[in-house]
């Protein structure tokens, strides 16, 4: 599940340089259109449902917010992930008369399943969209967004597009995921630590490649089991070091250090052209 | 070939164009000096789509294109080469110049325009695949030339070309100005470097706080009291 989080997340913010703190809006929009629709419509499109819904909450946000810079855009998107979920509780006991609501259950071999598919598609569309034209693009619009308009890109275009596309993945797991939990209410769904797992995922596992993510990602979910089972006191605490020490010393993370290492092999001669 | 006419755009509340009117025939080299703030860079901002103009007009080839978007002027054939470079920093030098050709109308020959821009400035080919960040100032205002030729420009803006470089080099980038437009591009220059610039342009528009204040053949400009006390200190 992290895997596609964090790669779906590198898709829009690895390039672009925006940091988005949305994936929990969009994960919670997913998990909620399969809570809504989850006893009428069969699974695939439940989770169809789920992209799409997150897509067009992204396409809107994108246009209205994506000319917002750096720290701004990142805390807004933030201020959408609790502005939702407020929303919907308010919704919900007001208006529906409830807090929570159960979601269909699906067997584990068919979530493992789906989830994979889910994985394997994030993954190739990362993979082209890298070697793309669209991919330089966004690529030349984090390093220097000026410049980027004076080549002429639509900017504004192609980074609500990426938005979008990042938004369509996360939508699509959390409309998955719901259905192993069984019951979700707002602050379940809209929780903000699947906005800051993605990113610290990516900054881990190093942005540079495309496994850089993934190896963050599969790593850290790892060592969250490990650790929850053998310290369950302390496992945030440790956590917390783990990654400020990964923040300390590798800056270009895991990505970075191997092919720092690559380099040390292969002879430092060209130590500071390449990348 | 390009024609602006009456030309008024603001910053915020603060107008920074009034009314300005000039037009460039084709395969010309049009200069437009003026004092620091007079509203050089405004005026190119305001072509290239990147500013919205409040009134007047602008267009390219015959056809309007004030308020169109800058992608869709690139798109036309307008190509702007920004003041302080605005390079790719981390990509190389390679990488910058295949940028150059995002527009659909230059990607697909972008090979052969690649060889075109290396022979213009074989020190680009030399370093092809450092980055950008790595060039020293001069490579780096030859990059940024480079790659604003790499959309095939018909109109080229280029904005400053000579800020920042040694005097020597400064001749070498007039004297590839020349062989642009000798290539059949028009060129409209904003110089600081009045003199170099009337030497090298055929036409210029002088602007002073945001108005059109002299327009002319250089050889005019350069007998004109006017010009001599103001611009070129004599």
């Amino acid at each position: 599940m992290y895997v596609v989080l964090t790669v779906s997340w590198v898709i829009f913010s690895g390039s672009t340089g925006y940091i988005s703190l949305a994936p929990a809006a969009f994960f919670g929009v997913g998990i909620y259109s399969s809570a809504l629709f989850g006893n009428e419509l069969p699974l695939g499109i439940v989770i169809g449902i789920g992209g799409i819904a997150s897509a067009c909450l992204a396409l809107l946000v994108g246009a209205l917010t994506l000319r917002l810079k750096g720290i701004y855009f990142a805390i807004f998107t933030f201020g959408l992930v609790m502005l939702i979920a407020h929303l919907l509780l308010f919704w919900e006991i007001n208006i529906t008369g409830t807090r929570g609501r159960f979601v269909v259950l699906v067997d584990y071999n068919t979530i493992y399943y789906v989830m994979l598919a889910i994985m394997v598609v994030t993954l190739l569309t990362s993979f082209l969209i890298r070697r793309s034209k669209f991919g330089s693009a966004l690529q030349s619009i984090g390093e220097n967004e000026e410049a980027a308009v004076h080549i002429g890109i639509n900017v504004t275009m192609f980074k609500v597009i990426a938005f979008a596309i990042s938004a369509v993945f996360t939508g699509a797991v959390g409309a998955i995921m719901a259905t192993r939990w069984t019951y979700i209410d707002p602050f379940i769904a809209f929780n903000p630590l699947y906005s800051f797992m993605p990113v610290l995922m990516a900054i881990f596992g190093g942005m540079g490649r495309l496994y850089g993510p993934v190896i963050g990602a599969a790593i850290f979910s790892y060592l969250e089991e490990f650790l929850i089972t053998k310290f369950p006191y302390y496992y945030m605490l440790i956590f917390g070091i783990i990654l400020l020490v990964a923040i300390l010393y590798l800056p270009d993370g895991l990505v970075g250090l191997v092919q720092k290492l690559r380099r040390r092999i292969t002879g430092g001669k060209y130590a500071n052209t390449g990348r | 070939m390009l024609e602006v006419k009456n030309l008024s755009t603001f910053y915020g509340k603060i107008q920074a164009l009034w009314d300005v009117s000039f037009s460039i025939k084709e395969s010309e080299i049009m200069a437009l000096v003026g004092a620091n703030g007079a509203g050089k860079t405004t005026l190119l901002n305001t072509i290239s789509g990147l500013l919205r103009p409040t009134s007047g007009s602008i267009s390219f080839l015959g056809k309007r294109i004030d308020g169109l978007s800058p992608h869709t002027i690139v798109e036309m054939g307008v190509s702007h080469i920004p003041e302080g470079r605005k390079l790719f920093a981390d990509m190389s030098v390679r990488e910058n110049l295949e940028m150059g050709a995002y527009a659909n109308r230059a990607w697909k020959n972008k090979g052969e325009t690649l060889e075109q821009v290396y022979r213009l400035f074989p020190a680009l080919k030399e370093r092809e695949s450092q980055l950008a960040r790595t060039l020293s100032g001069g490579e780096q205002q030859m990059l940024a030339m480079g790659r604003g030729l790499m959309s095939r420009p018909k109109l080229c803006i280029i904005d400053e070309p000579s800020n920042g470089l040694a005097p020597k080099l400064v001749l070498e980038v007039f004297q590839i100005i020349k062989s642009l437009r000798d290539q059949g591009i028009t060129i409209l220059l904003v110089e600081q470097n009045v003199r170099h610039t009337l030497e090298t342009a055929d036409c210029a528009c002088i602007l002073e706080n945001g108005r059109l204040a002299l327009e002319g053949t250089c050889s005019a400009l350069l007998e004109m009291e006017h010009v001599k006390k103001a611009y070129l200190g004599l």
